[in-house]
Formats: C-alpha cells, structure tokens, sequence
C-alpha cells in the first residue's frame, strides 16, 4: 500500500543535535508558569481560579467556553495573577500565572484506568476531554472533539509520527523511550473508535523507532502497523499523511473524517494513555530545544506554561549571535519576540537560529516564472499565480487559484530561487479575502 | 543577547538563487561553444563575448539610466548574450550582434519591466529582428574555416560560406552532410545550433541539476519527430528525413534553451505540454509551408505570447476533488 503525495521539498534535517538526547526534566524548574486561556482551536476558556487561590498539580483551573478543552495547574502553588500575558502565537492573551511551591504536589479529578478494556467510547471521550489534550503536532485541535466527530464515520486510524519539520526529534525520543505506552494509547483510540487497525506514520530518517514499535509490536495481534515512509516534507501535514497511507485526499475545507480517517498526533496518543490508564491530565510533554543558537541543544520535559526563557536557559542559554527563536520547527515555526511568552500544548520544540542558518531575506526579489513553487506545491496550487496576483493587490482573483486550500507548509518559499515570502504573500491574500467576504456580509 | 527578529514561515530556504540557475545554463552552454570554436576558430568565442559584454552593458546603462536597481548581478544577461550570439553566423559582424544585444535587452526585456515580465524571449525576438539585415543573417561560414577575429569583409565570406543542410530540406531534398556530420556539428549553420551532441549534452546537464525538466524539450522534439517520420517531404526515406529534421537547423538548440525559457514558457505541467507540442508543430509547418527554411524561432516566439494563456488551461487537478475522468461517475452516482 503505497501512494505518494505530490511535490513537497527535502531540505537538510538538522536533527542529530538533539535525536540522541533523551526527554530529561528541566534540572530547575520554573518559578512561575504563565497558562494562557488560548491553548487550542476555538474560543478562549474561562478561568475557574482567582488570585490568591491554592493549586495542585493537575488541577483543573480553566473551562472551555464553547470548542476548547479544560486547562490544568501543571505546577502546584499559588495563583498570583489572572491577566493578559504575551502569547506565542502573538499579541497578548488573558493567562493565569501561578507561582511554583516547588513541591509538585499532584492531585487529579481523574480516575486511573489501567483496564481500559472496559470503558466505553463515550467514557474515554470523556476522560480525554477532562484531561484537556489538544492535538499535539502544533496545530491543537481539541481531541475529544475531534474523536466525537469521527465516531462511526471512520475506517482508518492514522498516527501521525512523521516528525517531517527539521531540527525537531521530541515524537522520534517519545518513541524510542516509550514504545508500549504509545502503542496503548493507540489501543485506547482504535477501541473508542471501534477499529481494528491503525497505521503508525513514521518516515525512514528514523527507523530505530520504527525498529523499537516494530519490537514492541510483535507477537501480539494488536492490527497496529507501522508505515515506514520516504522522508519527504511535508509527509507530517494531515492532509498528505492520509494521501500517503490511504491515497484518499481530504475535500477542500474538508476533515479527515469526510475521507473516513482520524490522525493523531503520536504524541497525542501518549497523553491519551496517559489521561486513561495513569489518570493524568496534559500538563507537561516532550519540547526539543535545537539550532545553531542554543548552547545544549536537547530534549526536555517540560511543564505546560513555562516560559520560553526558562526553557532555553535550562538549555544552557542562547548564544550571543541568536537572531531567531521559533516556537515549532524551522519550516512552519511561529518567530518569538517576547521570551516572556510561555510554551503551550502544541508546543514541540524551539528552534533558535543564527542568521546564518536562517533563509536570507532578499531584498525586492524578482519572480522568474520558473514555476518550481507550482513544482513543489503538495496542494496542487498555483502559487505563482497567487503571488502574482497578491503584489497586485487583486486579492478576488487568488480565490480562483483556490488559495485558501493552503496549508502554509512552506515548501515553495524554500524553494523559490528568487527569495520570495510566498507564504506571508499567501497569508496577505487569505486575510484580505476573509476581508471581503466579512464586507460582503455587512 | 541581540533582539530577536520577526519574519513569516517558512525559516528555511534551499540553494537555489536565480544566479545559481542562469550560471547553471551558461555551463551547459560551453560544450556548444566549444564545438564552435574547433570549426570556425577563437571568432566563435570573441563574437560570443562581445555579445554579452553587450548585453550586460545595456542592462546595466538603461537600469542606471531609469534609476532602477542594478540587476547585472543576476547573470541573466549574460544567458541572453549567449543565446543570441548562439543563433549569429560566426562570421557575423560585431555590430551586428551589438544591434541585436540592444534590441534583446532594451526593447523586449526592459521596456516591458526587467529579468521576469518580458512576454517574448529576448534573445530570439532579437534574432527574428536582425532579420533586417537578410544577406548578413543567412551567409554561413562553412565549418573548419578558421575564420580571422577582426577584419571580415563581404567578399572574404563569399568565399568561404556553406549552405544549411535546412536550404536543401526545405526543397525537400536530404543534405549533402551525413548523419553523423549533423551530430557532431560539422555543418554550416549558426554559431551554436549545429553540434547535436553538445546540445543534447548541455540538455542532460541542465536537467541532472534540475535547472529545467525535460518535460518541454521532450514533448517538441517528440512532436516534431512524429510529425515528419508520418509525412516526410518529397518521398524521402521517412526514418532518415525524421533523423535530418531534428538533428538540423535550430531545433536542438531552440528545444532544449530557449523554449524552457522559464520566463516566456508556461508554469504548470499540462500548460507545458501543449506548448511544447505547439512549438513542434508550428516549427513543422513553418518548415514545409513557409517561405523560410527555418522555424524554429518564429514558432517559440508565437508560443510565447500564448503562454500565459495556456497555463489557463493548464490548472493543476485541485486537491481533494474528484479528476475529470471521475466527475462523471460522480455524477452517475448523485443522480442514482
């Protein structure tokens, strides 16, 4: 069962800096935690703690107020602010900040259910939605919501551990430290699901993991099967690892579920066991801290909200010559101005680039019509054409060339000899177009 | 610690630069060069450069002249100054070459915007522009005539031209030349387009570093090679009149360098094919019909102008819909 997935780019993986370091804690941890009521696709939740307020560890402190999922003390103390804090996602977002006793008391509303076996679907959704997980691969999509909605339209499971993005190894560690506890949360979802089989994504740049699950594996008749693929970017994005594994293609502004697939993020299947069998809510995960910037490059466990100061100096610091700090990887990262701002549950790495490794910013770049953006594009888009009409500021006309079925990989921005920002063009056009349509209405 | 900066995703780029491609196609181009000056002599070469010292002047002079940044740097100039010394006779005179390095550069690459918005190949709307100058465009040196580098007067080509193997073809006649001859390039005929092996070398070169994909020179060449193996002229042999057609005249050359153009071809895959296939056919046409032996610069230029709108026809499938082939079991499908 092979189908590959159109175009898309290789470009150097940067990952052996850090693809031998095991997820460690943070030898200090961090004095306060800066928990933001954005987290996750849909509306911001509602604080349920104020000032002064004592918290445990695990500690529910925020509801979702509409699409969301519930946010949880990852530290225990004392809440000493609720109040808008820098985001990583840019601007400024109501938080609470708690203030760490350093004792890490624990306490949870969940229940441990090492014999899942005998939960029903509708109570695993439960408990995963109490344990406040969001897809972990960067984009946070509440999971249970995203469980609900597939439930008895889908016939394939797909775990997303392609790690595709450069620099990043905090799912190839999960992996290759926690084989069996992965492989039962993707029990837990097949059996929620009511599926006898799920396919693991794995691309070939890591084959001691797909090694280590293949071992795990053997022997019982789970009906998990691990895909090895090409490394190819972005094989990581929703829409191509489903095109890999299945040859279906998700419908524009379509779900997986529309082509009968759920993807779960291979980290995102690990805090499901853990929220199930442990009773534990997502307040920590796996963050790889790499690029030329940063003196240790590793991998770190890290509690939800920390501050990315914390994170990079646990890291041994940054260097003097640091010009860039992604929250995520290189190709579809988030560049950080604040270091204030705290990491969240998408969060898988931070990338801290020199300018010399950074892309060159060109100036007034000159588009040659080589047409390698159309090449490369695993959308099928016309990217010159959008760009073209873009700079022209005839935004309607983008609309024709389908530019809202981007996924803002940045494959043809690394590739374009030119040096040409396709993807902040391509952002100018989508947000102009989501203009004029709100024009339209009013 | 220094501030830190703020840019839009992606924070990687490949090698690729614009100038990392042009200085890849002028490196396919040496071979031809080569082959040209073993014929005709250091004149090859010394026309070449003046071509596109030229060129690069003009460039530099109208952008300075226009306040307009300075583009030299690009190479792409220089790829422009090749060609067009590539379809000159070599023992065309400098000034001659200096008329059409103005025209290319100023007329149909500036006046329209620079490197990426000129609607015509430069080099071989230049060439089709110095057709004004018939006698000095159609005089051919004949090969192995070293030719001297200054000093070349109308009498002294009188006596050493050649006719092109197309002036016999286009009476439907083989050349005189053998097939192998065509191959090597030991042929009357312009400056660059008479070695077959040292095209389809630079060809080869340019698609091992991805510079262009075979996809337009395939498709021409392919489109040509059918259309005069079915009906080859004047009851000639149909494999070795199919053989004399591609290997003659500018069809390599202009196939494999000046269709991909990247600037005046069409962008997307299909767009590409129906191009390609329309230079071949015009390119055939124009040879049989015409009153020209040649026509393989005139048929680029008129695919040219409809490149853009050929990418029109040529969207790309749009992800997650059904193909056209799927559509009407769709449907089927809704209607049941």
């Amino acid at each position: 069962m092979s189908h590959s997935f159109f175009g898309g780019v290789h470009p150097a993986e940067h990952k052996a800096a850090t693809e031998g370091k095991p997820i460690v804690p943070m030898e200090v941890a961090p004095s306060q935690v800066v928990l933001p009521m954005s987290m996750h696709v849909g509306a911001p939740c509602k604080p349920i703690v104020a000032v002064g307020d004592q918290v445990t560890a695990g500690q529910k402190i925020a509801e979702p107020a509409g699409l969301g999922a519930p946010i949880h003390a990852s530290v225990s103390g004392t809440v000493v602010a609720v109040e808008a804090r820098p985001h990583p996602g840019g601007g400024e977002v109501m938080s609470v900040v708690i203030e760490n006793d350093g004792q890490d008391t624990f306490a949870s509303e969940l229940t441990p259910h090492p014999d899942y076996q005998s939960l029903s679907a509708q109570e695993i959704v439960d408990i995963v939605r109490e344990a406040g997980i969001t897809g972990m691969g960067g984009a946070g999509f509440p999971t249970h919501v995203k469980i609900q909605s597939a439930l008895g339209k889908v016939d394939t499971i797909i775990i997303n551990a392609a790690e595709c993005e450069p620099y990043i190894t905090s799912d190839h560690r999960l992996m290759l430290e926690h084989p069996q506890e992965i492989i039962t949360g993707v029990q837990i979802l097949m059996q929620c699901l009511g599926q006898s089989s799920a396919i693991i994504g794995v691309e070939d740049n890591k084959m001691d993991a797909v090694k280590v699950l293949e071992e795990t594996l053997q022997g019982k008749n789970t009906g998990i099967t691990v895909m090895a693929a090409k490394t190819r970017y972005p094989q990581g994005a929703e829409k191509q690892l489903i095109q890999r594994a299945t040859g279906r293609q998700v419908p524009p502004g379509g779900l997986p579920a529309d082509v009968g697939c759920a993807v779960f993020n291979v980290s995102t299947a690990y805090a499901v066991y853990e929220a199930v069998c442990l009773g534990r809510p997502l307040i920590r995960r796996g963050v790889t801290v790499s690029g030329d910037g940063v003196v240790n490059p590793c991998n770190l466990l890290v509690p939800i909200g920390t501050p990315l100061q914390h994170i990079v100096d646990q890291a041994g610091g940054l260097k003097e010559d640091v010009a860039w700090v992604l929250m995520g990887g290189p190709m579809m990262g988030i560049a950080q101005y604040d270091l204030s701002a705290p990491m969240i549950k998408g969060t898988n790495a931070l990338t801290c680039m020199t300018a010399a490794e950074h892309a060159p910013v060109v100036e007034d770049p000159t588009c040659i019509r080589c047409g390698k953006c159309i090449e490369v594009c695993p959308m099928h888009l016309e990217t010159m054409y959008i760009n073209m009409y873009t700079t022209a500021r005839r935004y309607e006309e983008t609309d024709k060339f389908h530019v809202t079925d981007c996924i803002e990989c940045g494959s043809c921005a690394y590739t374009c000899p030119a040096g040409i920002p396709l993807v902040q063009n391509i952002r100018v056009a989508k947000t102009q177009l989501r203009a004029l349509a709100q024009k339209a209405k009013s | 610690m220094n501030t830190l900066s703020v840019s839009s995703s992606p924070h990687l780029s490949g090698k690729l630069t614009t100038r990392r491609l042009m200085l890849d196609v002028l490196i396919s181009l040496v071979p031809a060069m080569a082959v040209a000056v073993f014929f005709w002599g250091p004149r090859a070469l010394t026309l070449t450069l003046v071509t596109i010292a030229a060129c690069v002047l003009f460039e530099y002079l109208y952008r300075k002249l226009m306040k307009q940044s300075n583009t030299v740097g690009d190479l792409s100039a220089c790829v422009t100054g090749t060609l067009l010394a590539f379809c000159l006779p070599a023992n065309a005179p400098y000034w001659l070459a200096i008329i059409g390095a103005f025209f290319a550069i100023v007329i149909v690459k500036q006046l329209f915007g620079g490197l990426g918005k000129n609607f015509m190949n430069p080099a071989l709307a230049a060439r089709c522009f110095l057709f004004s100058y018939p006698t000095l465009m159609t005089t051919w040196a004949a090969p192995n005539v070293n030719l001297p580098v200054i000093g070349i007067t109308d009498e002294y080509v009188s006596t050493i031209s050649a006719a092109t193997p197309m002036a016999a073809m286009h009476n439907g006649l083989l050349p005189d030349a053998t097939l192998q001859q065509m191959f090597v390039g030991q042929i009357g005929g312009c400056l660059g387009e008479v070695s077959a092996a040292a095209l389809i070398l630079g060809g080869i070169y340019l698609v091992v570093r991805k510079v262009i994909s075979p996809r337009i020179p395939l498709w021409y060449i392919g489109t040509v090679a059918v259309i005069t193996f079915l009906f080859p002229m004047g009851g000639q042999d149909r494999l070795e009149w199919m053989l004399y057609s591609v290997l003659g005249g500018g069809l390599l050359l202009g196939a494999i360098f000046m269709a991909t153009d990247y600037v005046t071809s069409p962008s997307t895959k299909r767009g590409q094919v129906i191009y390609a296939i329309g230079c071949g056919v015009l390119t055939v046409f124009i040879r049989y019909f015409g009153s020209y032996p040649e026509g393989v610069s005139y048929s680029i230029l008129v695919m040219n102008a409809f490149a853009w709108m050929i990418d029109k026809a040529g969207k790309p499938h749009r992800f997650g819909t059904p193909h056209f082939w799927e559509k009407s079991k769709a449907k089927e499908g809704a209607a049941k």
